[in-house]
């Protein structure tokens, strides 16, 4: 039982990561939703891997509000907000997809590096568990760095939300309520955002942030 | 015990602080409160010459409970203390006693009376320390006691702007000192001076500790080139504040170098010595050469106290090299010199700041060349004043003469060391000593006599009137002590005489057992001073002379026409000014150390005007170092200020940025 559990929490984890630089790839504004929504489907696998191997069914309960809010609701909630923008065109990214490919590949091997260094004396399961969430993490920062429209800044922003909550719930032992909080200030950092962008939008007619800046009068 | 005594005395000036506070400008509020400033440093002063005295054993540190957690606060009283508390507070009663009168005169004594005592008490704690934290407490509170005091007539042009520079200087210093401690504390962090002082330290991070050390102390001591704050500042505080910060706080720094360099450090290297030393004999040589170029009589005696804190760290450079190469018995002499010059410095030094006080308090006149002729009308004001120029002028029978006598002798001794490098060096700071004190006679005769000789040249001087008994009396102390010291120099030589064996481990002979009371610093055959002698031969040729003229000359009474040295105007303009005294040293050293321009306009011929000469002179420090950093600072801020307008994407990238470099660190860390 323990090999399989090691390894099938190494794949969901890891498949997350691969999900992670499948965002990067996008160039599509629906696409991106979509690929989002796996990213949210793949955690909510993991999670309830987790609370099946660590004997912890309170942990079902992040993984449903995972699968339900960000699976289904905000990807969909997002694909509206694209429809009535209008700006399901193609994303434009800064310095090209290739790059930015590599360096996600770099980040990766930096936060395993780091990872397994920092914690050579934990559990074999969070370990590797960390580590992949770093990537996450990492991954969802570089993205945000790399995306010029505010759409695809919110699902970076969302994908290191999930990077935070593969963390938490790999960790054996960590109090439901920090895991449930963790998914529903989610919720609130969606709606916040979504105002933002309609309210951008009203304003400059576009939500591609460049604009912003060239309002701003300042520099790139 | 002795170490309890003084902290209730300390304790008791800060409580008067907070009565200066409540106080404030009611009358009596300054008669109280220096009142008992004098009696307090009255029972320190006591307390410390007895401790001097009578050298009884090591005493055990009294750990207090205040401060860090767990760590308390430690104060001990050992030789080296005792002497700088007595230097303290031998200074400190007699401002406290100049200020009784002077402090009368004072517009408001609310901004001055509150951080006068705490002044004193911040210094008395800062020797008093026996653990780094509370060292650089003690530090710190001196320096911010002393900025309200240098901006307490903060309405005054350049005031606030000399405020401003001390505090700068005073951050930075306090910056390189906790460095230097926080390397002699090693990562184990033993602050404790015993702790310290038990520890072997690395040679490099010893020859480290020393040079942030000496840039630490020596921008409060006011070495060249981090002076710059101190001739801004010690003229803006009033004048008996003046005294305190020229005369005693500045000794304050040299006991901080002291403790850290001959007490903590252990062993020198021969190169310290040597950068003291040249350090030392730049601030001596420079300091005296920009005291000639001043007009105002304050900055005048300010950069002069940057030459006198030179001739101590060439003392103290002395004292290093020779301890460094196991001479024990010159470096004896030589730190004997450095401390009887720190001793000396704060008498004549306070006392020619309480004749500037004077003058001021009197004329309302800084600028020596609206002055002139007050001998006829501030006579005793005037010979206290020629007393304290005779004295840092280095001329026997007073004391300047004796510790700058022992320094040369100490300097004459430097053919003893092994090094190349100080055996030709040390007779040039020599040279630079001798120039240095050449200088310091000529500036205070121009001093002196611009000020006090001569016709008045403005109506202030005209209506000046002599200074208050109170005054009178501070002032005739010092001067007292001055001679005194000058001469029975080997009663104070066998004062120093435990401190000195306590830092290089030898003392000087004694002295007072000598024939006639005269010293002898290293053998009679080869040099011996009697300042006695001197003395009664000063006094026997003058009543001679005096005796001679009265009854050889005519008694008959002449009146003649006074020759007018060729100036048939009587104006007092035609008099010779401070400019043009300073004129010849001008030309010789002002285009280098100044920078100095010289430009003629000459009318042409049939024009009505008259010709100007004009000189410019710039601070070649402040322009050589402090106004490329300056520019520094200024392109930086501007090259950052770019930052205040990135973009959102920008500001993400540079976290993002952040973060992946700290991720790099920790990876790579092995």
């Amino acid at each position: 039982m323990q090999p399989l559990a090691l390894d099938v929490a190494h794949m969901l984890a890891g498949g997350l990561v691969l999900v992670s630089f499948m965002l990067l790839y996008q160039d599509r504004m629906f696409g991106l939703l979509n690929i989002f929504a796996l990213h949210a489907v793949v955690l909510s696998l993991s999670i309830a891997w987790q609370a099946y191997v660590q004997n912890a069914p309170h942990l079902f309960i992040p993984g449903a509000i995972a699968l339900i809010l960000k699976g289904i609701i905000i990807p969909v909630a997002l694909h509206r907000v694209v429809v009535k923008l209008g700006i399901h065109r193609e994303i434009e990214t800064v310095g090209g997809i290739g790059p930015t490919m590599l360096a996600g590949i770099g980040l990766v091997a930096l936060s395993m590096v780091v990872m397994l260094r920092a914690t050579a004396a934990a559990d074999p399961l969070a370990r590797q568990d960390l580590a992949f969430a770093l990537s996450v993490i990492l991954l969802g920062l570089l993205m945000m760095v790399t995306r010029r429209n505010a759409v695809s800044q919110v699902v970076g922003f969302l994908s290191i939300e999930n990077g935070l909550i593969l963390a938490a719930t790999g960790a054996k032992g960590m109090p439901l309520v920090v895991e449930i909080s963790v998914a529903f200030s989610v919720i609130v950092a969606f709606i916040v955002i979504g105002v933002f962008l309609f309210r951008i939008r009203e304003r400059f007619d576009t939500v591609d942030l460049q604009a912003l800046d060239e309002f701003r009068g300042e520099r790139q | 015990m002795a170490v309890g005594a003084v902290l209730t005395c300390v304790a008791a000036l800060l409580a008067l602080a907070g009565v200066g506070v409540i106080a404030q400008s009611r009358s009596g509020a300054s008669r109280l409160v220096y009142s008992a400033c004098l009696a307090l440093c009255g029972v320190i002063l006591a307390v410390a010459l007895s401790r001097l005295v009578a050298a009884p054993g090591p005493e055990p540190a009294l750990t207090l409970p205040v401060g860090l957690p767990w760590i308390g606060a430690r104060f001990r009283i050992d030789a080296l203390t005792a002497f700088f508390l007595a230097v303290i507070n031998f200074g400190a009663a007699a401002a406290s006693l100049y200020a009784l009168g002077y402090g009368e005169h004072e517009e408001h004594p609310g901004r001055v009376l509150p951080f006068y005592p705490a002044f004193l008490a911040g210094m008395n704690l800062v020797v008093l320390a026996d653990d780094a934290f509370s060292f650089l407490v003690a530090w710190e509170f001196m320096s911010l006691a002393s900025w309200a005091l240098v901006v307490a007539h903060h309405r005054e042009a350049d005031n606030v702007r000399a405020g401003y520079i001390y505090l700068l200087m005073a951050s930075f210093g306090t910056l390189m000192l906790l460095l230097a401690f926080g390397l002699l504390a090693g990562p184990a962090g033993s602050y404790a001076f015993g702790d310290i002082r038990a520890a072997e330290h690395a040679e490099w991070l010893a020859g480290l500790v020393l040079l942030l050390a000496l840039v630490g102390t020596g921008s409060k001591a006011g070495l060249v080139p981090l002076h710059v704050w101190l001739p801004l500042a010690h003229p803006a505080a009033p004048s008996h504040v003046s005294a305190l910060m020229s005369g005693v706080m500045t000794k304050v720094a040299v006991y901080g170098f002291v403790r850290i360099t001959f007490d903590l450090l252990g062993t020198p290297s021969w190169w310290w010595g040597l950068a003291v030393l040249g350090l030392g004999s730049l601030t001596a040589v420079l300091g005296v050469l920009y005291a000639l170029m001043q007009r105002d009589l304050k900055r005048l005696l300010a950069y002069s106290t940057v030459e006198n804190v030179g001739i101590i760290f060439i003392g103290l450079g002395l004292a290093l090299a020779f301890k460094a190469s196991g001479l024990a018995a010159p470096a004896a002499l030589a730190l004997t010199a450095a401390l009887f010059h720190v001793l000396n410095h704060s008498f004549f030094k306070s006392l020619l700041f309480f004749g500037a006080g004077a003058v001021l308090t009197s004329t309302g006149e800084r600028d020596i060349e609206k002055l002139g002729g007050l001998i006829r009308r501030m006579p005793q004001v005037a010979f206290l004043f020629l007393g304290g120029c005779l004295a840092i002028s280095a001329l026997p029978p007073l004391n300047g003469f004796v510790s700058e006598w022992l320094l040369f002798q100490a300097i004459l001794l430097s053919p003893d060391l092994p090094q190349w490098g100080l055996k030709l060096t040390i007779p040039a700071a020599g040279a630079m000593l001798a120039l240095a004190a050449a200088l310091s006679a000529a500036c205070f005769v121009r001093a002196f006599g611009i000020t006090f000789l001569g016709r008045p040249r403005s109506m202030e001087a005209q209506a000046a009137v002599e200074t208050d008994p109170l005054s009178r009396a501070g002032m005739f102390l010092l001067l007292a002590a001055c001679l005194v010291a000058g001469i029975l120099p080997g009663v104070v030589i066998d004062a120093i005489a435990p401190v000195v064996e306590a830092q290089v481990g030898l003392k000087m002979p004694p002295q007072t057992s000598n024939a006639w009371l005269s010293i002898i610093p290293i053998a009679e055959s080869r040099s011996s001073y009697n300042g006695l002698l001197v003395f009664s031969f000063i006094v026997f040729s003058t009543l001679l002379a005096v005796e001679v003229i009265h009854r050889f000359a005519s008694r008959a009474l002449r009146r003649a026409a006074p020759w007018d040295c060729g100036y048939p105007q009587p104006s007092p303009v035609t008099q010779y000014t401070a400019d043009s005294f300073a004129q010849p040293i001008r030309r010789v050293f002002g285009e280098i150390a100044f920078l100095a321009r010289e430009r003629v306009e000459m009318p042409p011929p049939g024009d009505a005007r008259p010709a100007r000469l004009e000189v410019r002179m710039h601070d070649l420090v402040w322009q050589v170092l402090y106004a490329p950093i300056q520019g520094w600072i200024q392109l930086g801020a501007e090259k950052l200020n770019h930052l205040q307008f990135l973009t959102i994407r920008r500001y993400l990238s540079l976290v993002f940025l952040a973060l992946v470099a700290l991720l790099l660190m920790v990876a790579i860390w092995p």
